[in-house]
């Protein structure tokens, strides 16, 4: 039986920086990997409707006609499996997560984004 | 006379909710005096129909169902899906794929184990050793999230191989990270198994004997502190045909054989991912599935809870007729019933907490 086995930490723990960090003046590294959320490029987007097919939880709705995409963020569950299955790659998905929401927007048009 | 005994005995109901189990479980203990006689567990109260769910997604889209099962064995629940739905459609899978899942999945017993470290030290009231417990194990959750971009759900299967390939860079920087843990983690480990404090409240608590846990079905880490030498991975599934390991036991069947044996479960876990890392062909990662699976397939897998065996049933469409996880949890919960037997009222938040259970698994 060894003694005094804690007091090197004790005295290392003095000094130590904290394992914590000082959230949210120290943020945390985001790896590029993450999945985070989905974006979309409608610039280049042809509605072809295969992110919709692709995707489990149904989140997803391409509307050929009208030339719409949306997408319900909290039935989304980050998979992937729309940006990897998009053509064009109009989908990708970013390492952050979407903010918080305070006012509802609709999701822009591509007219309304070439016209801006 | 009888009458006067019956009195002596007194229920008193243990959860659903109950600070030592984030999950809910619920059991009724006859206790006489402090000393439990008998147990009446209930479960049930988080069925989620997983598995009729099966038949309203198709067969590609269920892995994310099937990985979501659990949180902390998600990575397995996934892989074991795929791996069932591969024999079906006799797909062969690549060989770096093969160790690709062998490394995730060794990755997620890694930090399952010390998740149920801290857990097992909180339990026993250890508050400080339970946060070392966890900070050990963020390293591991920091190397999954690099690799697989998800914390605890790694979404990295797919039907015929993985989603993503792990840079020989990201392997080395594995590696150190992994050599860097062994202090850090034995450190810890050496907490749990010297302490005298420890000790005092694991040793003999809560006893398994080898015949009972043989006869009650106990899995993993359970029926291995009670002496037997029963390990799914021994089967070679996957990579883990050219992977040398031996089946870490303990004899003592206690609260203390049990944690003995997750304990060095992560070194071995360790040993067992440096190996793969070492062995690792190149080449590709995934082949190309067509066509719908028909038949039916059952597969067995070591969780970090112990045995899991899922069974899939498919009819030639997309979507399949029938899909069943037999979970640790699940088989062990006879045996820890008959662990409970005798022991204090004191250490049943131990005893239940020693077999790890996983409610959200059980209940599917």
């Amino acid at each position: 039986m060894a003694y005094f086995t804690m007091a090197k930490d004790t005295l290392a723990n003095l000094f130590r920086k904290p394992a914590t960090r000082m959230y949210p003046s120290v943020v945390r590294e985001i790896f590029p990997a993450t999945r985070g959320h989905i974006a979309m490029d409608i610039t280049t987007c042809i509605f072809c409707g295969i992110c919709q097919k692709k995707c489990p939880t149904g989140a997803i709705k391409v509307d050929r006609a009208n030339k719409t995409w949306e997408i319900e963020r909290l039935a989304c569950i980050a998979c992937a499996s729309c940006s990897d299955a998009c053509p064009k790659q109009s989908l990708s998905m970013e390492n952050t997560y979407t903010g918080p929401v305070t006012i509802l927007e609709k999701p822009k048009t591509r007219e309304e984004v070439s016209g801006a | 006379m009888e009458k006067a005994e019956e009195k002596r005995h007194t229920i008193v109901p243990f959860g659903p909710q109950h600070p030592v189990l984030p999950e809910p479980l619920h059991f009724d203990f006859v206790l006489e005096d402090e000393k439990v006689v008998d147990v009446i567990p209930s479960i049930g109260y988080i069925h989620r129909g997983l598995e009729i769910l099966v038949q309203k997604r198709e067969f590609t889209e269920y892995v994310y169902v099937a990985e979501r099962i659990c949180g902390i064995c998600s990575f397995i629940h996934g892989m074991g899906y795929c791996e069932a739905i591969e024999e079906i459609m006799k797909i062969s899978v690549p060989e770096r794929a093969k160790y690709l899942r062998l490394i995730w999945s060794e990755l997620s017993r890694v930090h399952s184990h010390l998740l149920w470290l801290g857990l097992a030290a909180d339990a026993f009231g250890f508050e400080n050793l339970f946060m070392q417990a966890w900070r050990a194990r963020e390293l591991v959750l920091d190397i999954i999230e690099e690799t697989t971009g998800g914390r605890v759900i790694f979404g990295a299967c797919k039907i015929g191989g993985v989603r993503k390939d792990i840079t020989d860079e990201s392997l080395k920087t594995m590696v150190t990270v992994i050599d860097g843990m062994y202090k850090d983690v034995r450190t810890i480990c050496d907490v749990f198994l010297n302490d005298s404090s420890v000790k005092e409240r694991l040793c003999g608590i809560g006893i398994l004997s080898r015949e009972d846990a043989y006869s009650l079905g106990a899995v993993g880490p359970m029926l291995r502190a009670s002496g037997v030498s029963y390990d799914t991975r021994k089967l070679g599934y996957g990579a883990f045909g050219d992977i040398d390991f031996d089946i870490v036991t303990e004899t003592a069947g206690d609260c203390y054989a049990r944690c003995a044996v997750r304990v060095h479960e992560i070194f071995q876990s360790f040993h067992i991912i440096k190996q793969a890392i070492s062995k690792i062909p190149g080449g590709p990662i995934s082949v190309k599935v067509t066509g719908a699976p028909n038949g039916e397939a059952m597969v067995r897998y070591e969780q970090p809870r112990g045995e899991v065996i899922y069974y899939v049933k498919a009819n030639g469409t997309k979507f399949l007729t029938r899909f069943r996880a037999r979970t640790p949890t699940f088989a062990n919960i006879p045996a820890m019933i008959q662990a409970l037997k005798g022991c204090d009222f004191a250490d049943v938040a131990n005893i239940v907490l020693t077999i790890d259970p996983c409610i959200s698994c059980t209940e599917r």
